[in-house]
């Protein structure tokens, strides 16, 4: 077998990737780190476009500059704007498939550090396809690369703290909040106070964002829910109720951030034969895999928000661990770093599992989705096309995909699977967990046509094969 | 009115902007910022329409994901989240 290209790839540059990468390249090995994005930095800590010459720090921005000189001044090969679409074993190592500007490579490595991050869920409602609305999270990619902010007023709305921080980054950035609405309630949110105190100085930034929001009169809408929205080509009036449906409000608006918490992105490890359970305290499937990071394939190591939704302070601490274990197997000694590290690392969880907990979407907002709600963006499958092939005897997501293709689509299913689950579950009166997840296919990313110039046809997009039942 | 989250609005500094097409119009835009941040700006959200039945779609996820950003960048199928203004680009709604 000849030598692989480096010791360790690392797979995704957010906080996790890139000190678990940093970690192994201070214990002398070769460590090439790939991430899609332009720059270090992940989802939390986005670097700026070109665009931006200059413009006020945030905490993020300078943690995010932090650990792009951090890894700018060691000996890490990075490999950025470079997507992974595919791994596979080759002899005791991996061989890594990437895209970059239309043009494909490999790599390979003796181990693999999967650090792939959480994408967001979106609970299907009424007119949550019209142009407008766009992901809670997604919404914070704007604010840090572009410091745009979607539209001249804006309804922010969801689960968990990304509400406040999306609703006060708007405002900071010179839009118009239109109105909070969570479906959490002020004791939802003293209920984990216990476990904030941890982190005083994350519970003062939050606590500002409301009292901004409040000072500023913006209505803040407590236990309440988006019930529609409204608009053709773009999004021109919302309506909220109450969890209870006791009061309705409606708001002018031309833009919707609406998310429902996170999830692991954990097609890559589970492609790669790593066993998945479902623990809703996570964020939904999560890969089996030890503190370090160690999973039972050989030579393939996890951290960071992939693993579990545990936060940003989380996922730092999470990737130095996993970094000196993958170090220490290569044969590097690491001392006490790794018991520091592990012990930060249960700290900072605490904190971010509580933000998971007041994330995660409430059963009345699955509720929401009306027959005609489209469930499946890519397919434009109605919550009616799933009910009917689940009644006609489909009790899997892998079934649903393979009779209406709902989840085959250019996304691979990235944005309906869950809810799929969801309805299956609530049908055939099963837990979400007995819900088997879907099987992945390549492309893990998925690879635009870009490459294939000229006429645009929808099924030329590299759309996975149906998965075996 | 008090504000406890200041408003950055002002000091902000971005590239000199450039000009680019959107199916025959022209829209202002900064040169390196992401496409999909410019025809926000611009108050251009439908970028497409969805294949079946043909309503009005935009970007959604801002990350790479959802696919619906999909636009025709000078004759190519691009995500408008992944890609960046640069000076008479060529874009079209699909
Ligand atoms: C859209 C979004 C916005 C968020 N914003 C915030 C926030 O503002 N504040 C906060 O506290 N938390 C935020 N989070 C939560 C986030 O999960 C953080 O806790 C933190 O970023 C997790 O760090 P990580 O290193 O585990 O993963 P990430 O930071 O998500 O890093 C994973 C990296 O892997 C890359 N990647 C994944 N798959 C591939 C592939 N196949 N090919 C190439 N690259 C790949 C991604 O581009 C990404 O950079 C956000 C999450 C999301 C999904
Ligand atoms: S907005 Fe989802 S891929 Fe661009």
């Amino acid at each position: 077998m000849t030598a692989a290209d480096v010791d360790i790839a690392v797979l995704g540059a957010g906080p996790a990737g890139s000190t678990a990468a940093l970690a192994a390249a201070q214990a002398g090995l070769r460590v090439a780190l790939l991430d899609e994005q332009d720059a270090p930095g992940g989802q939390v800590w986005r670097a700026k476009s070109a665009a931006i010459l200059s413009a006020p720090h945030t905490p993020e921005s300078k943690a995010g500059a932090a650990l792009r000189q951090a890894v700018a001044d060691s000996s890490i090969m990075l490999h950025p704007a470079t997507r992974v679409w595919q791994i596979a074993r080759t002899g005791d190592g991996w061989q890594i498939d990437t895209l970059r500007d239309g043009a494909t490579d490999s790599l390979t490595a003796t181990r693999l550090i999967i650090a792939s991050g959480a994408r967001e869920v979106v609970q299907p409602l009424p007119g949550w396809t019209t142009p407008g609305v766009i992901g809670l999270a997604g919404a914070t990619a704007l604010f840090k690369q572009n410091l745009t902010v979607p539209g001249a007023r804006t309804v922010v709305a969801g689960t968990g703290p990304l509400v406040f921080y999306v609703a006060s980054e708007i405002r900071r950035l010179g839009g118009t909040v239109a109105a909070v609405v969570t479906p959490n309630t002020r004791r939802d949110w003293a209920g984990s106070l216990p476990a904030m105190l941890g982190k005083p100085a994350l519970v003062a930034r939050g606590a500002l964002w409301v009292a901004d929001l409040m000072l500023s009169g913006v209505p803040v809408l407590w236990g309440h829910q988006v019930t529609a929205v409204e608009g053709d080509t773009r999004v021109s009036r919302i309506t909220a109720q109450s969890v209870t449906g006791a009061s309705t409000h409606n708001f002018a608006a031309d833009s919707l951030c609406l998310g429902n918490g996170l999830m692991p992105q954990v097609e890559a490890a589970q492609m790669l034969g790593v066993p998945l359970h479902h623990d809703a305290a996570l964020g939904g499937w999560v890969p089996a895999c030890s503190d370090d990071g160690v999973t039972p394939v050989a030579g393939l190591y996890l951290c960071g928000d992939g693993t579990g939704i545990r936060g940003a302070d989380a996922a730092v601490h999470h990737g130095r661990l996993c970094g000196l274990r993958a170090a220490a197997d290569a044969g590097c000694t690491s001392g006490h770093a790794m018991d520091i590290a592990r012990r930060n690392w249960r700290r900072a969880a605490r904190f971010g599992l509580a933000m998971t907990a007041l994330s995660r979407p409430t059963p009345a907002l699955a509720q929401l989705a009306s027959d005609d709600t489209i469930i499946c963006r890519c397919e434009s499958l109605t919550r009616r096309d799933i009910l009917a092939e689940i009644g006609s005897g489909a009790t899997s997501t892998n079934a649903v995909k393979s009779g209406l293709r709902a989840g085959m689509g250019p996304c691979g299913g990235k944005y309906c699977q869950t809810s799929v689950a969801r309805l299956i579950a609530a049908e055939t009166g099963v837990t979400e967990g007995a819900v088997p997840p879907p099987t992945p296919r390549p492309p893990l990313r998925p690879v635009p046509v870009a490459a294939a110039a000229g006429q645009f046809d929808y099924d030329d997009l590299p759309i996975p094969k149906p998965a075996p039942l | 009115m008090i504000r406890l989250v200041p408003n950055h609005a002002d000091r902000i500094r971005r590239t000199a902007e450039v000009t680019f097409h959107f199916d025959g119009t022209t829209l202002p835009g900064c040169e390196g910022e992401t496409l999909i941040a410019a025809l926000m700006r611009a108050g251009v959200l439908h970028l497409r329409n969805a294949p079946h039945d043909g309503a009005p779609r935009g970007g959604f996820c801002a990350m790479g994901l959802c696919q619906e950003c999909m636009v025709r960048v000078d004759g190519q199928v691009v995500e408008a989240c992944r890609v960046t203004v640069t000076p008479g680009l060529q874009v079209a709604r699909l």
